[in-house]
C-alpha cells in the first residue's frame, strides 16, 4: 500500500507497544475534581455555580462567554467547595471550580434531549456542539463550534478526521477507532453535514493497520467518505502536513486550514459529537493514554474531566523508582509537570511517565552545520539559524526568517546530533517577536 | 485506594521540567565523530595492506598531535578540554589518510598543529571553522614541503609496470593511463587513504546508510564529475574519462569523507548540490589545465569559502508561502 506524506519530518521510536492493546479502562471516581474555567482556546468561561451548592454529573458549571468559548459541564455528582485559582497542566494557574465528589456512584445524571441524526439540521449540530461543551481534541482545545462554523465566503470542500496520532506512545486515538469505530463515522457524518461538505476523509498512519482495514471496512458503502494510508512519521497529525499528504494543498503561513478548503476534526472530536447529539451527553470525560517506561502499569483510560494526575498514576500502579519526568500530551509537544494535583483537562491525551534512560539528553556542543535540522523542519525553515537568531537577540531578522510560522513540533531539537534546544530558542524568539508585533500595531493604531 | 487530605506527602517531586520535545534521537556529536573515524577503518586496513605497517605510525603520530593540540588550545583559551569527542582525532586520521607513504613524521606532526590549530581553534574551535581542518593541514605541507609529499613509494602486489608516480601524474606528466581496475583495488601509487575505491566506498556507503553523509554530496559530484568530464573529454578525447576522473587520485575519499565534512558543507538540500557540482566543476579545471596533476584538495577548500554565500541564497521556500514575483 503505498502512502502519503509530506515533505520532512522524522520517525522517534513508536512505543505504542505498551498501551495498543490496552481496551479503555474506567477510572473510579476521584475524591475531588478540578474544573478550570479555561480548557479551550478563547474567552474563559464564566461560573454558574457558588460555593455550597450541590451538583449532579452533566450539570452546566461555567458558561461560554462569547462566541469563542466553551461551556464547562461537571463530571461528577458533589459540592462546589471552592472557586479560585488552581494550578493546571499548562503550567499556569487558572481560575477553576472544585467539587468534592459526594460518593454516590448511583447519582442522577443530566442530558439533554436527544436528537435524530438522520433529521438534524446544520445549525442544530453546532448549537448542540455548543452547548455540550466540545472542544478539539488534538491537544490546542479550539471550540468545536467554531470550527464547524465557517465564515460564508471560505468554500470547504474536504474534511479530514485526523487519525494519525503521530506522537509517539500514545494510543488513544488508535482504541477509540478499533472500540468506537460505528460512533466514529456517525460523528464524522454529523461533522460534514454541518459544514456541508461531501467528502470526507480519514487519514490513518500505516502503522495502524487494523484501525485502517477495519474503518476501510465500514465505509465501504459510503461513496462520499475513504481511509487513507499515511507514511508513519512525525509530524504527520499536524494540520499543515495533513492537508499537503491527503490533497497536496499548502497552507501559506499565517492562514487556516480553511483558506485552502480544508477543516480537520480529530477522532475524539467526531466521537464527542456524536455522544452529545445521539445520547446528549455532554463532553466530560478524557480518553487518554497513560504511558512511558516510568508507569507501573501502563493503560488507556476514561477518565472523568478534572481528575487530578495523580489519581490517574495511583490507579496505574504508580510510578517507578526510576522515573525522572511526568508530560501531560505527548512526548514530543507535551508539558512537563511539577504539581500532579493538576487536572486531568478536555482535551488531554495522554500522560506519561517517563524514565532517565527515555529522556536521556546528551551534552549541547556547538552546532555542527549538519543541516539535518533544516532537512527534517516540516515547515521548511531553517531551525539552526532561528535559534541563533535567538540567542543574539536578532528578533528582526527571525522575523524575516519566518519564525512566526514555526509550530514548535520539535522535530528539530529531536533530530540535532549536537543536542542543541533548537525549538525551546526558537519559541522564546516567537514570543518576543510576537510581542514585538503586538506593539508595532498597537502604536500604529 | 489510600485517600489522604492532602495530596503532597505521598507524591514524588519532579524536577525535571524542560520543555518539550521530551525524546531525542540517540545521536551526539561525540558518537557521530567517532563513527566517522570507524568508517575510515576499510581505508586504514588497505593504507596497511598497500604500504606497509610503518604507515600505521603516521597515523598515530598525526592523531596524537591533532588531539594534543586541540587540548593544549582549549586550555589556553580556558574552555572546556575535549580529548574524547573524537573531532580532533578524525582530523588527525583525515589528515594521515591524505600524506604520501613513508612521508615524514616531524611534518606529519607540523601538518596536525596546522590543521587544528589554523585550520579549526583559530576560528572558535568545533563548528566555527571555514575550511575543513585536514585539508588546511594538507595545504600547508604541500607548500612547505613540495618535494616530499609527491614522492610516491611503490605499492604492495603492484601490477607490472606500473610506476611508483600516481595515476594522474602518470597521465599528466607521463601520458600513461592506468587500468580502471586497478584504480579500483588500489595497488597504485598514491595517499595512504585514497588508492583503494573500494574501501573508500565500503566506509561512505556506510555512512550515508546510517544518516551522517547526506547523500546529496557525494552524488552531485559524482554527477558533476560525469558531466563536466564528460563535456571536455567529447571535446577532445585525448582528455581522460570521467570514469577514471572518478576512480584517480582523491575525488571518491573527497566526496565521502572531506566534501562531507559537516561543519564546512551547506546545511540546505539545494546547497549541498550546487556545492558537490561546484567542486567537481573546478576539479576538472585544475586536473586539465592546472600545473598540478591533483586537485581534490584546492577544489574543496575552494567550495568550502562560498559555503555561508551558498546558504544565503539556498534558503528554502516557507511552507506554503510563494515565492516572489511568482504570485498567482
Amino acid at each position: 500500500m503505498s502512502s502519503k506524506t509530506f515533505h520532512g519530518g522524522v520517525h522517534p521510536p513508536e512505543y505504542k507497544e505498551l498501551t495498543e492493546n490496552c481496551a479503555f479502562e474506567i477510572i473510579p471516581l476521584p475524591e475531588e475534581i478540578i474544573l478550570p474555567l479555561s480548557q479551550h482556546l478563547g474567552k474563559e468561561a464564566s461560573p454558574q455555580v457558588k460555593k455550597g451548592d450541590d451538583v449532579i454529573p452533566g450539570q452546566l458549571v461555567a458558561k461560554a462567554e462569547g462566541f469563542i468559548s466553551a461551556p464547562v459541564h461537571t463530571s461528577v455528582a458533589g459540592k462546589v467547595i471552592s472557586l479560585g485559582k488552581e494550578l493546571t497542566s499548562s503550567g499556569f494557574p487558572k481560575d477553576s471550580i472544585v467539587i468534592k465528589t459526594n460518593g454516590t456512584v448511583e447519582a442522577q445524571k443530566y442530558l439533554l434531549p436527544t436528537l435524530n441524526p438522520e433529521i438534524i439540521t446544520p445549525d442544530e449540530i453546532r448549537t448542540r456542539v455548543a452547548e455540550a461543551g466540545i472542544v478539539g481534541q488534538g491537544g490546542a482545545a479550539f471550540p468545536t463550534s467554531v470550527k464547524l462554523s465557517p465564515p460564508k465566503d471560505k468554500v470547504i470542500d474536504v474534511v479530514i478526521l485526523n487519525g494519525c496520532e503521530c506522537e509517539p506512545y500514545l494510543t488513544r486515538d488508535y482504541r477509540l477507532m478499533i472500540e468506537r469505530s460505528d460512533d466514529l463515522i456517525s460523528g464524522f457524518k454529523l461533522i460534514m453535514k454541518a459544514l456541508g461538505v461531501k467528502r470526507g476523509v480519514i487519514g490513518i498512519e500505516n502503522n495502524k493497520p487494523d484501525a485502517i482495514k477495519l474503518l476501510s471496512e465500514k465505509i465501504k458503502h459510503e461513496a462520499d467518505l475513504e481511509v487513507i494510508s499515511l507514511k508513519t512519521k512525525y509530524p504527520q497529525g499536524a494540520e499543515k502536513m495533513l492537508i499537503k499528504a491527503v490533497t497536496g494543498k499548502e497552507v501559506p503561513p499565517g492562514k487556516l486550514p480553511m483558506d485552502v478548503g480544508a477543516v480537520i476534526q480529530n477522532i475524539g472530536t467526531a466521537i464527542a459529537i456524536h455522544d452529545a447529539v445521539v445520547k446528549g451527553e455532554v463532553l466530560t470525560v478524557a480518553a487518554l493514554t497513560v504511558s512511558g517506561r516510568g508507569i507501573k502499569i501502563p493503560k488507556n483510560l476514561l477518565v472523568p474531566v478534572g481528575t487530578p494526575i495523580q489519581n490517574v498514576i495511583d490507579f496505574c500502579g504508580g510510578v517507578t523508582e526510576d522515573s525522572v519526568k511526568i508530560v501531560v500530551g505527548g512526548p514530543m509537544m507535551g508539558v512537563a509537570q511539577f504539581d500532579l494535583h493538576a487536572p486531568v483537562m478536555k482535551a488531554t491525551s495522554g500522560i506519561l511517565v517517563l524514565t532517565k534512560d527515555e529522556v536521556a539528553e546528551n551534552p549541547e556542543t556547538p552546532c555542527l552545520r549538519c543541516g539535518q535540522c533544516v532537512g527534517a523542519c516540516p515547515l521548511n525553515l531553517m531551525p539552526t539559524k532561528l535559534a541563533r537568531y535567538s540567542q543574539l537577540q536578532k528578533y528582526e531578522e527571525a522575523e524575516d526568517a519566518d519564525v512566526t510560522v514555526c509550530m514548535e513540533c520539535g522535530t528539530c531539537a529531536y533530530t540535532c546530533p549536537a543536542n542543541i534546544p533548537l525549538v525551546q530558542w526558537i519559541r522564546l524568539g516567537k514570543q518576543k517577536v510576537l510581542e514585538m508585533q503586538r506593539e508595532r500595531a498597537a502604536s500604529t493604531k | 485506594m489510600e485517600t489522604a487530605t492532602t495530596i503532597e506527602p505521598k507524591q514524588k517531586v519532579y524536577f525535571d521540567l524542560t520543555t518539550s520535545p521530551h525524546l531525542h534521537s540517540k545521536w551526539s556529536t561525540q558518537k557521530v565523530m567517532w563513527f566517522v573515524n570507524i568508517a575510515l577503518a576499510p581505508s586504514v586496513a588497505a593504507a596497511l595492506v598497500f604500504f606497509g605497517i610503518y604507515q600505521a605510525i603516521i597515523m598515530v603520530t598525526a592523531v596524537a598531535f591533532a588531539v594534543g593540540t586541540e587540548a593544549a588550545i582549549q586550555a589556553v583559551r580556558k574552555k572546556q578540554v575535549t580529548w574524547f569527542d573524537g573531532s580532533a582525532a578524525l582530523t588527525g586520521l583525515l589528515l594521515a589518510l591524505i600524506l604520501p607513504p613513508n612521508f615524514s613524521l616531524s611534518a606529519t606532526a607540523i601538518g596536525s598543529v596546522v590543521a587544528i590549530g589554523l585550520g579549526k581553534q583559530i576560528f572558535g574551535g568545533l563548528g566555527y571553522n571555514i575550511f575543513n581542518p585536514a585539508l588546511v593541514g594538507r595545504a600547508f605541507l604541500q607548500a612547505a614541503f613540495p618535494v616530499q609529499i609527491t614522492t610516491w613509494t611503490q605499492p604492495n602486489f603492484a601490477v607490472d609496470g606500473i610506476t611508483s608516480a600516481t595515476p594522474l601524474a602518470a597521465l599528466k606528466f607521463d601520458k600513461v593511463l592506468t587500468e580502471t581496475s586497478s584504480l579500483a583495488i588500489g595497488n597504485v601509487g598514491g595517499s595512504l587513504g585514497e588508492t583503494s575505491a573500494a574501501a573508500v566506498l565500503v566506509g561512505g556507503i556506510f555512512l550515508i546508510a546510517i544518516g551522517i553523509v547526506n547523500w546529496r554530496i557525494p552524488l552531485s559530484m559524482i554527477i558533476g564529475m560525469i558531466v563536466f568530464g564528460g563535456i571536455f573529454w567529447l571535446i577532445n578525447p585525448s582528455y581522460p574519462t570521467p570514469i577514471f576522473h572518478i576512480f584517480a587520485g582523491s575525488f571518491l575519499f573527497g566526496a565521502m569523507f572531506m566534501a562531507t565534512d559537516w561543519v564546512t558543507s551547506p546545511i540546505t538540500n539545494k546547497g549541498m548540490w550546487i556545492f558537490g557540482l561546484g567542486i567537481s566543476l573546478v576539479l576538472v579545471i585544475i586536473r586539465l589545465y592546472g600545473g598540478l596533476p591533483e586537485g581534490v584538495m584546492y577544489s574543496i577548500l575552494f567550495m568550502n569559502a562560498f559555503v555561508p554565500l551558498i546558504n544565503r541564497y539556498t534558503t528554502p521556500l516557507t511552507f506554503g508561502a510563494i515565492r516572489e514575483g511568482k504570485k498567482k
